[in-house]
C-alpha cells in the first residue's frame, strides 16, 4: 500500500514535470525526422528509419531516467518534503522502492510512446507493421531500470550534479564494455589486463540489452539470451537496490 | 502522575559534522524528558537550542548519536507507533504539484486509510483548519499560513492519539495564532496528547501545562508552569490610588511600612506591597485621608522572565 501510494505519486510528479515533456516533444520530433532522413539517403531506408527511431527510445530514454532519477530523491530531501513522507508508516527502503516504481511507470510509457511513434513513422515510410519493434524498445527498458537504480543509487550519498556525471558515465562506459573486454584480453602488460578486465566485471555491460539486429538484420534471439538479459537485470538492480538502501537508511536528512 | 508516558527521552545525544573537516558540533549534550499522557507538554528555547532536532530524531528523520528514545513505549520508528502519531515539521514544505484535496489523500493513503471514511476526514480536517473551498487549489499557490494549515490538516489525517508540532503558531497571524491555540486546547479535550515546539514564551504559557526549556543542547528547566513561575505566580501588588496625591508622605506615615514602593504617575499613587494581606492597610490608608482606591493588580511571574533568568544564569556560570 505504502510502496503504490508513493509510486503513484511520484508518477504524478514526473508526469507534470516540465522536463519530460520538453524531451519528449524532441524526442518525438526527432524521430518523425528521421522519415524526411530515409529520403536524402541512398540504400535501405526502412533500416535507417528503425535505427534511427530505436537510438532515439535509447537515448532519450536514458536522459529522462537519469536526469529525472536523480532527482527523485534529492528533491525530497532538499526541499523537505522526506519530513512529513518518513514521520508516517514508511520504512525508507518502502520510500526508496516506491520512488524507483513511479519513475519506472513514467519512463514506460515515455518509451511506449517513442516506440508506437517509431513503428508508425516504418510504416508510413516503408508500409510494413514491425511489431518485432517493440520487443528490441523492451529490452531498451530494462536498461532504462537499470540506469534508474543507478541513479537513485549515486543520489543516495552525492550531489545531483555528481550523480548525473557518475550515471551518464556509467552509461557511456556500460556501452563500451565489449571494447575494454577486447582491450583487456589483447593487453600485454599484466596490470593493463587485470584493470580492463576488472572494470569490465565490475561495471554492467550494458551492450547485453542490446537486440537491435533482431530487427536490423533478423537475427535470431534464443531463449539463453533472453534468460541471461532479465538475469543480468535482476543481480544488478538487487546489487543497486540493496547499496542504496544500505546508504539510505542510514542518512540523517538535515 | 499516574498517567502513562507517551513520549520518553533519555540521555539523548546528537553531533552533526559541519565543514570540510567535518568538525564535530554538539547539538543535543544528553537531554532527558517525559510526556505523559493527554498533556499539552511545551519545548521552549531559542532558535539553535536543539529543539528542531529533538524532534527530528522522534520522527526518524536524523538518528541520535547516544541515549534512547520511546513513543507509546516502543522503539523510535516503529511502525505501529507511528500509525499513532502525528507530526507537523518546521516550515512545511509539502508536494506543490498536488491540490490541497490530493495532498491530503496521499497521506491518508500512506495511513492505509482509502474510500469514504478519507474523503469525509478529508473535507472535516479541511475545514477544521479554515481552508474550505480550497480543496482544488494547487499547493504552490499556497500562501505561507495556508501551508501552516493545511500541515496541521496532514498532522492530524490518521486520528492520531500523538501530535508532534514543529513552531504551529509559526507563520501565522494573530487570529492564525489563537485558532490553533483552540484547535490544540481541543485536541487535549478529545484526549490527544500534545507536543509541540516555541520559541514564543506566551504561546507555550497560555497552552502547555508542563514545559522544557532547552538551551544550547540543555534542559535548563522542566516542570509544571506554574511550579516554574512559583506556587504564588504573583511577584507584588500593585493597589493605584487617586486623590492622595498630595498627600504622599501623609500615606507612607499611615501605612508605616519601609518596604513599599511609591510611584506617582498622572495624579495617581501607585503602592507596590509584596504581600496579598499588605493590600488592605493601604487601602486603609487611603480611605482614611479621603482618596479613592482605583484599582488592585497582582503583578505576575511570567515565562519570560523565568526563561532569561536561567538562561542569563547558565552564561554567566559559562
Amino acid at each position: 500500500m505504502q510502496v503504490k501510494t508513493i509510486a503513484l505519486n511520484t508518477f504524478r510528479e514526473t508526469i507534470r514535470d516540465r522536463i519530460l515533456y520538453s524531451l519528449l516533444v524532441f524526442a518525438v520530433l526527432m524521430i518523425g525526422l528521421s522519415y524526411f532522413l530515409s529520403e536524402l539517403s541512398v540504400g535501405d531506408f526502412e533500416r535507417i528509419v528503425i535505427n534511427f527511431g530505436l537510438a532515439c527510445v535509447h537515448v532519450f530514454g536514458a536522459i529522462i531516467s537519469i536526469f529525472i532519477g536523480i532527482t527523485l530523491v534529492s528533491k525530497e530531501v532538499e526541499k523537505r518534503t522526506i519530513y512529513s513522507l518518513i514521520s508516517k508508516p514508511v520504512s525508507r527502503f518502502q520510500f526508496l522502492l516506491g520512488k524507483f516504481l513511479g519513475l519506472s511507470l513514467t519512463v514506460f510509457v515515455t518509451t511506449l510512446l517513442m516506440s508506437v511513434v517509431s513503428v508508425l513513422i516504418v510504416y508510413l515510410q516503408s508500409g510494413n507493421f514491425r511489431a518485432e519493434l517493440f520487443p528490441v524498445a523492451g529490452a531498451i527498458y530494462l536498461e532504462l531500470l537499470l540506469l534508474i537504480a543507478a541513479s537513485i543509487f549515486f543520489s543516495s550519498f552525492t550531489t545531483p550534479t555528481l550523480s548525473a556525471i557518475f550515471s551518464l558515465s556509467l552509461f557511456l562506459i556500460g556501452h563500451l564494455s565489449p571494447q575494454l573486454r577486447f582491450f583487456g584480453m589483447k593487453a600485454k602488460s599484466a596490470f593493463l589486463k587485470g584493470a580492463a578486465l576488472a572494470t569490465y566485471y565490475l561495471l554492467p555491460n550494458l551492450e547485453n540489452f542490446n537486440l537491435k539486429n533482431v530487427v536490423l538484420y533478423g537475427v535470431k534471439v534464443d531463449g539463453g539470451r533472453v534468460l541471461l538479459m532479465f538475469g543480468y537485470f535482476a543481480l544488478y538492480f538487487a546489487i543497486l537496490m540493496t547499496l542504496s538502501w544500505v546508504i539510505f537508511s542510514r542518512r540523517d536528512f538535515k | 502522575m499516574g498517567k502513562a508516558p507517551v513520549i520518553e527521552v533519555r540521555d539523548l545525544k546528537k553531533i552533526y559534522r559541519q565543514g570540510f573537516f567535518l568538525k564535530p558540533v554538539e547539538v543535543l549534550k544528553g537531554i532527558s524528558f517525559t510526556v505523559y499522557e493527554n498533556e499539552i507538554y511545551g519545548f521552549l528555547g531559542p532558535n539553535g537550542a536543539g529543539k528542531t532536532t529533538t524532534i527530528k530524531i522522534l520522527n526518524t528523520i536524523v538518528f541520535p548519536d547516544g541515549g534512547e528514545a520511546k513513543i507509546f513505549g516502543r522503539p523510535l520508528g516503529d511502525p505501529e507507533s507511528k500509525k499513532k502519531t502525528g507530526f507537523l515539521p518546521e516550515h512545511p514544505y509539502f508536494y506543490e504539484y498536488l491540490t490541497a484535496s490530493e495532498f491530503l489523500r496521499f497521506c491518508g493513503n500512506l495511513f492505509g486509510m482509502k474510500g469514504e471514511a478519507l474523503e469525509e476526514r478529508i473535507g472535516s480536517l479541511l475545514s477544521l483548519v479554515g481552508l474550505e473551498g480550497k480543496e482544488d487549489l494547487q499547493l504552490r499557490k499556497f500562501s505561507k499560513g495556508m501551508l501552516q494549515r493545511i500541515g496541521i490538516a496532514q498532522a492530524l489525517i490518521n486520528d492520531p492519539s500523538l501530535v508532534i508540532l514543529d513552531e504551529p503558531m509559526s507563520g501565522l497571524d494573530p487570529i492564525g495564532r489563537m485558532e490553533i491555540r483552540e484547535l490544540i486546547r481541543s485536541l487535549k479535550e478529545k484526549g490527544k496528547t500534545v507536543f509541540f515546539s516555541s520559541h514564543i514564551i506566551s504561546d507555550v504559557e497560555l497552552l502547555a501545562e508542563r514545559v522544557c526549556i532547552l538551551h544550547m543542547g540543555e534542559k535548563v528547566a522542566e516542570g509544571k508552569i506554574h511550579d516554574l513561575i512559583g506556587s504564588r505566580g504573583v511577584k507584588y501588588y500593585e493597589v493605584d490610588a487617586k486623590g492622595v496625591a498630595g498627600n504622599v508622605e501623609r500615606l507612607r506615615e499611615l501605612i508605616g511600612r519601609r518596604d513599599f514602593s511609591f510611584i506617582m504617575r498622572n495624579g495617581i499613587v501607585q503602592v507596590r506591597v509584596p504581600e496579598e494581606e499588605d493590600v488592605d492597610l493601604v487601602i486603609d490608608a487611603v480611605r482614611e485621608l479621603g482618596g479613592r482606591v482605583v484599582g488592585v493588580i497582582p503583578a505576575r511571574v511570567n515565562l519570560e522572565e523565568i526563561f532569561v533568568q536561567r538562561l542569563g544564569g547558565e552564561e554567566n556560570a559559562g
